[in-house]
């Protein structure tokens, strides 16, 4: 190549890597606002969010990392905790709050709530909340791609907690037997649902990476730092290409932290409920742990790499920062207004 | 219309002509298409016909995951019981998922299963646990009592937009009928009356309808005319059909091959006495008896409803006046 082409094409290049970069910030924030707004409306609008919700702050790196791979008709699988999901595929903040609120512009008109986000106009075609199910959900969604030969391929998310399901063996012997089109990112937070993972899972025990077992079905295994977006799109990236190629399914472990609570309180109405205070400080006392992740939030991180790489300014970053925060803003209010179903709308969608 | 077709082959008749019909239609499950001799396997090919591990909820599951997004699966589970231990994709993943998402997506997927083996399988494998799955909105669940319904069920089954349990009642396997040729589909959520009568109202459910035909011919010889009606789909279930017999006759039996408590008889009672409240003068159960399925057959005979036990309640609830409509 001769070297002025050769010149150009490495600018283009970083220009390319430098837009992706600011668009991955952008999603992490996104996510981050949208999730910070949730926890304020517990203590700001009592009563308005019912149920249990569950917040992906922690998560943003794995999810945006993850997803930068993702071609436009490519499925994304995640489980109830599946805010992050949605903003990243272009949902449009408002009705995703409104879903929450449970208002008739919710995303699913107020059927399914905080824990079952659904746009499958944006190939998100649902979630379970049962713990682990959504995993043969996703693999099945990948058949359809495979039977079909559309080329598409399936993003597969769970906890920590869901690879101990039954579903989940089954789900990765099945996907490795057929050699299905699907990555399975096993976003390890390090607590399923109250319990630290070193206390149930027999990889973690051994002191290996719970990818590991990967091992079982004779398929890739990898663990991630699953708080820096560009080693878990790396990672991610390989396993997507495998998929793409017709060779089957790999199984990615990022490894990070839930920042938050499991799900707000668990109350009887009319007591009011709000995010507690993280397990490891709430059950196991240990704030030594909590402070040491907080200092490796995604977020802060991700900030100052791209400020020192000059990808973005001081500046830039704010008006990033600034528009998330009015994009949510306007989402909360948008839900406020939003009218509840009438009651009697409950007896549609039950039958197709 | 084909004379003599065998209840399993009016099954796979179906299975055949809706995967011809719709190139969405897949077919997988334990034990199956497991060599190239296989005739499904070399009519559709390897992507469209699949053999499973032993893995029931990720068989279920990945149907309902294919389901929404865009194929029509048919899970082969061989024996309903093998659905308990998946249980949780059958009643609370399939059924649920369109209604959560504000009818968004639609699961179009068929579990097929058979139920009721009364042939020694002993106190597993033999039992009847559609009471579980036909209360439960979301869900459609047949049962099919002839080689005809089986056919035309089974294709209703595999173009409705709902999930639908599929159950086919083991001891008809080989029963034989008349099945139309080509194109037959029967709506599910409709009843068929197998027999008209005037003196009462047997319903029967799968295997038992045939054993209420039986019964039927038994007592017309004596002078009682049975009207023998067949739900065929538990779930949504034709309460007007089943109500308007009773009412016309006043007098009902229900014969189910289900345990009292757990059966879709204990729910049509509840239904009879709602909305025939002052038509009925008499309503007799015949369930099988509560306990597990025996394997020794004297033991197996016992517990489960059979001809004498039908004629029996039948003549007492003639025992009663019928009220004047």
């Amino acid at each position: 190549m001769p070297q002025k082409t050769a010149k150009r094409s490495a600018l283009r290049r970083v220009k390319t890597d430098s837009n992706r970069l600011r668009w991955m910030y952008t999603q992490m924030v996104r996510i981050r606002e949208f999730e910070e707004a949730v926890k304020r409306v517990f203590i700001e609008h009592p009563g308005v969010i019912r149920g249990h919700s569950h917040l992906g702050d922690g998560a943003e790196a794995s999810i945006v990392g993850a997803l930068s791979t993702r071609r436009d008709t490519d499925f994304v699988m995640p489980s109830y905790r599946c805010h992050g999901y949605p903003i990243v595929l272009g949902t449009p903040l408002r009705n995703m709050m409104a879903e929450v609120f449970g208002r008739r512009d919710g995303l699913c008109h107020g059927f399914g709530g905080s824990m079952h986000l659904a746009d499958p106009s944006r190939y998100f075609p649902g979630t379970s909340g049962i713990i682990g199910q959504s995993i043969a959900h996703a693999t099945g969604a990948a058949l359809t791609a495979q039977v079909k030969k559309s080329g598409q391929i399936v993003y597969c998310f769970f906890g920590d907690g869901a690879s101990k399901q039954g579903a989940f063996f089954e789900s990765l012997n099945m996907a490795a037997v057929w050699k299905l089109p699907i990555v399975y990112v096993l976003e390890n937070n390090q607590y399923q649902a109250y319990t630290h993972f070193s206390l149930e899972d027999a990889n973690a025990v051994a002191g290996d990476p719970l990818s590991k077992k990967a091992e079982a079905f004779s398929i890739p295994g990898a663990t991630v730092d699953g708080t820096d977006p560009e080693a878990v799109r790396k990672v991610v990236a390989k396993a997507a290409d495998r998929a793409r190629a017709g060779h089957g399914p790999s199984l990615v472990e990022t490894k990070f932290y839930r920042l938050s609570a499991h799900g707000n309180v668990i109350t009887v109405p009319p007591l009011p409920t709000q995010f507690p205070e993280h397990e490891a400080v709430a059950v196991y006392g240990n704030r030594k742990e909590f402070e040491h992740w907080k200092t490796k939030d995604p977020i802060k991180r991700f900030r100052a790499r791209l400020l020192k790489n000059r990808v973005l300014t001081e500046a830039s970053a704010k008006r990033i920062e600034a528009a998330a925060r009015a994009e949510v803003e306007d989402a909360v209010q948008f839900a406020l207004a939003s009218p509840l179903p009438a009651p009697e709308e409950a007896l549609q969608y039950v039958y197709a | 219309m084909a004379k003599g077709m065998m209840y399993a082959d009016a099954i796979a008749t179906a299975i055949i002509e809706e995967m011809q019909r719709d190139p969405n239609v897949v077919f997988y499950g334990q034990n199956m298409a497991m060599t190239e001799r296989d005739p499904m396997l070399k009519k559709f090919g390897k992507e469209r016909v699949r053999i499973a591990p032993i893995s029931e909820t990720a068989e279920i599951g990945i149907g309902i995951g294919a389901a929404m997004t865009g194929l029509r699966p048919i899970v082969e589970l061989w024996m309903s019981e093998f659905m308990l231990v998946a249980f949780d994709q059958v009643i609370n993943e399939a059924p649920r998922l369109r209604y959560m998402s504000g009818g968004q997506v639609s699961v179009p997927l068929v579990l097929k299963a058979g139920y009721g083996f009364c042939a020694g399988w002993a106190g597993q494998h033999s039992n009847v646990i559609y009471h579980t799955m036909m209360g439960i909105p979301g869900l459609k669940v047949v049962v099919p009592s002839t080689p005809a319904d089986a056919k035309g069920l089974m294709a209703a089954a595999i173009r409705d937009d709902s999930p639908v349990v599929y159950l086919h009642p083991y001891m008809l396997t080989l029963d034989k009928g008349e099945v139309p040729d080509g194109e037959y589909v029967v709506p599910i959520g409709v009843a068929d009356i197998k027999r008209a009568g005037t003196d009462v109202t047997i319903v029967a459910i799968g295997w038992m309808v045939k054993k209420a035909l039986a019964a039927a011919e038994r007592l017309a010889k004596e002078g009682i005319s049975a009207e023998v009606v067949d739900p065929r789909t538990l779930a949504p279930l034709d309460v007007a059909t089943i109500v308007n017999s009773a009412k016309k006759t006043g007098r009902v039996v229900l014969v189910d091959q289900a345990p009292r408590h757990s059966s879709a008889a204990a729910v049509i009672a509840g239904e009879i006495a709602e909305h025939a409240v002052g038509c009925v003068n008499a309503l007799r159960m015949v369930t099988a008896l509560d306990a597990p399925i025996p394997y020794s057959e004297p033991l197996e005979n016992y517990v489960v409803p059979n001809e004498d036990k039908i004629v029996e309640a039948v003549k007492a609830v003639m025992a009663h006046e019928a009220v004047a409509a």
